[in-house]
């Protein structure tokens, strides 16, 4: 079997893993998730009200392989139910409106930090053993020994409320209209501006490691050692010689980090009020919307399988021994 | 153990790591409740109150203290858990070939790609809320990292001859694993450990933080759920949150730092070389490097 084939096999087994275990959950667990999400409505509801209500979010009496089949086909067309704490709103509407600030904001924060911890990876490596290299790695790797979003707490406090350099809540300011407008454009980029600084800062560290390591490991080959003796100007062998080739590995850990990362982005939107996924995940567990939680987990989960298949195709695309290969890298 | 302990930043470490553990077990003794509220909300620290107070006026250094207990041993419990399923798993994976490791590497690979908060989140949601809910949603949601290690190492090992003698000498399958391979690779175990025990306390941390833990009880987690909650933020209280925080990292540091000192305990050729790049240094030349060694981190 072709290593695309393997990992069109791996992801089809994962997401139909996962939308069966969010399936499977809710009916295994001591205790009725359903009780406990209509318990508020006791008393405000009559009976009548709360069965309309349990059909309205797709609870029903039918057997299981039944429901399974029901659901399967609900997942299929995107139709996620109704969300109990945005009532009378569909989850896929409210999960839509988060995705649009979660794309942006992991979106941006992931390009900046892969560029940059790549960059600053390929200068510690050229130089090993200088001064960059002796600092620039520890560093690293004692900031990202703090939780995610408590380098989010403190950034907050710091550049958000103590110097007051950036907004500290929302995606937007509430008077600016929504539109393509100048205004509204500068007021997403400065809501986005310390929620970016936060995942940046925490992940920049691995993506420089992780450059180095591969790095080091390509300028010991013999191609470089050539380049070298033909004379090639060290900044051409460094870039175009020996970054080119160590950028390639890179890139499947690109797709391994990405769940990694977008948990951390998640975190960080709480603690930054935006309104994406991970904001609208803890107004769900908190409020108990038990269709939310199963939406969003769904989405995210696809969202980085879908990612990962992405980036596999990228790579055999780029190097042609993965399309030889067997076992996966 | 002797030339960890020779190895100054493993000394380090676990110094770090021997006093967390005495605060953890004797702290909760020394600080009294740290539910009780003592002063009024959100005062700066004072000699009275040398962390300051939350924003129900109870002590930040007493809620420190008392959310190590918790919060380690989740930690230390997940870590080892996760490396015990993760090694029988990446064993036997390793060791038995064929279906079986094409099933179990599939099972892996599944478990490593989905994406861990989403995945914690929801099991947690659904399970009653405590430290045990919180130890199993990681066990389940964080083995596979040490399997795919293990399995790895396992599959070398399971090519030296002298697993071949123990298979001809008919030695069981189960043998194999538990006394040929597994302690094979004790330096690699105790690291994957280490590594685990990292991840597990700052997800732990994570979820708790996230309000899926038991609110009530005194942890890391939720000694920054109330920090938040309590709009610390908003009134520039930055006592509340940068102790917890700055344990959490220097537990995690403490780890990371005896995890390094056992890579390069168990692997002289990383111990060699800064003394050989000194040396080449000292010679005046520049541009040799030493044959590069690869650490694969846990994340």
């Amino acid at each position: 079997m072709s290593y695309l084939l393997r990992r069109l096999a791996l992801y089809a087994v994962a997401a139909w893993a996962s939308i069966t275990l969010a399936f499977v959950l809710p009916r295994l667990m001591p205790g009725d998730p359903q009780t406990a999400m209509f318990a508020r409505f006791e008393g405000k509801m009559s009976p009548e009200g709360i069965a309309a209500l349990r059909d309205t979010f797709g609870f029903s009496d039918a057997p299981l392989a039944a429901q399974y089949l029901t659901y399967l086909g609900n997942v299929a067309t995107g139709d996620l139910g109704v969300s109990a704490s945005h009532f009378p709103a569909r989850v896929g509407d409210v999960i839509g409106a988060g995705l649009v600030w979660t794309l942006w904001l992991t979106g941006v924060a992931v390009v900046l930090a892969y560029a940059i911890g790549t960059a600053l990876g390929v200068l510690v490596a050229w130089q090993r053993g200088g001064w960059l290299d002796a600092i620039a790695p520890p560093l690293l790797a004692l900031v990202g020994a703090f939780p995610f979003f408590w380098l989010a707490m403190l950034l907050l406090l710091l550049f958000g409320f103590t110097l007051g350099w950036a907004p500290v809540r929302h995606a937007h300011a509430a008077g600016v209209e929504p539109g393509w407008t100048l205004a509204f454009a500068w007021s997403v980029v400065t809501h986005a501006a310390l929620p970016a600084l936060t995942i940046v800062v925490a992940t920049v560290g691995s993506w420089l490691l992780d450059m180095r390591n591969t790095m080091i490991g390509v300028l010991g080959e013999d191609y470089v050692t050539l380049a070298h003796a033909k004379g090639l100007a060290p900044r051409r062998v460094m870039l175009r010689y020996a970054a080119r080739n160590a950028l390639l590995p890179n890139i499947t850990s690109f797709g391994m980090a990405l769940g990694f990362v977008l948990s951390g982005s998640l975190l960080t939107e709480m603690v930054f009020s935006y309104p994406g996924l991970g904001y609208l995940l803890i107004g769900a567990v908190r409020s108990l919307d038990y269709p939310l939680i199963q939406g969003l987990f769904l989405t995210i989960t696809l969202a980085v399988l879908g990612a990962n298949l992405l980036v596999d195709l990228v790579y055999v695309w780029l190097d042609p021994r993965a399309r030889v290969r067997t076992e996966a890298p | 153990m002797i030339a960890l302990w020779r190895h100054r930043r493993a000394r380090l470490g676990l110094g770090i790591l021997g006093a967390f553990a005495v605060l953890a077990v004797v702290g909760p003794w020394l600080v009294g409740d740290p539910t009780a509220p003592v002063a009024r909300p959100l005062s700066p620290p004072s000699w009275a109150h040398w962390l300051g107070t939350t924003g129900q006026g109870q002590d930040v250094l007493a809620q420190t203290i008392c959310g190590a207990r918790t919060s380690l041993a989740i930690g230390f419990v997940v870590g080892i858990s996760q490396v015990a399923i993760g090694a029988v798993i990446g064993a036997c994976a390793g060791v038995l070939r064929g279906w079986v490791d094409d099933v179990l590497s599939l099972l892996i690979n599944v478990f490593l790609i989905m994406p861990g908060l989403p995945l914690m989140v929801i099991i947690a949601a659904y399970l009653p809320t405590g430290a045990t809910t919180i130890a199993l949603v990681l066990i389940v949601t964080g083995w596979a990292w040490s399997a795919r290690v293990i399995r790895a190492q396992a599959l070398a090992i399971a090519g030296k001859d002298f697993v071949a003698a123990a298979r001809v000498a008919g030695e069981g399958r189960a043998r194999i694993v538990l006394v040929e391979v597994l302690p094979n690779m004790t330096s690699l175990l105790v690291s994957a450990c280490i590594g685990a025990t990292i991840y597990a306390i700052g997800a732990e941390v994570a979820l708790e933080f996230l309000g899926l833990g038991d609110v009530a009880a005194v942890t890391w987690g939720t000694n920054l759920y109330w920090a938040t909650n309590d709009s610390a933020l908003l009134t520039g209280a930055w006592w509340t949150f940068v102790p917890t925080g700055a344990c959490v990292a220097l537990v995690g540091f403490a780890l990371a730092l005896v995890n390094g000192a056992i890579d390069e305990v168990g692997n002289p050729r990383l111990r060699a070389e800064p003394v050989f790049e000194a040396a080449v240094r000292r010679a005046g030349r520049r541009g040799a490097v030493s044959t590069p060694v690869l650490r694969e981190e846990l994340p």
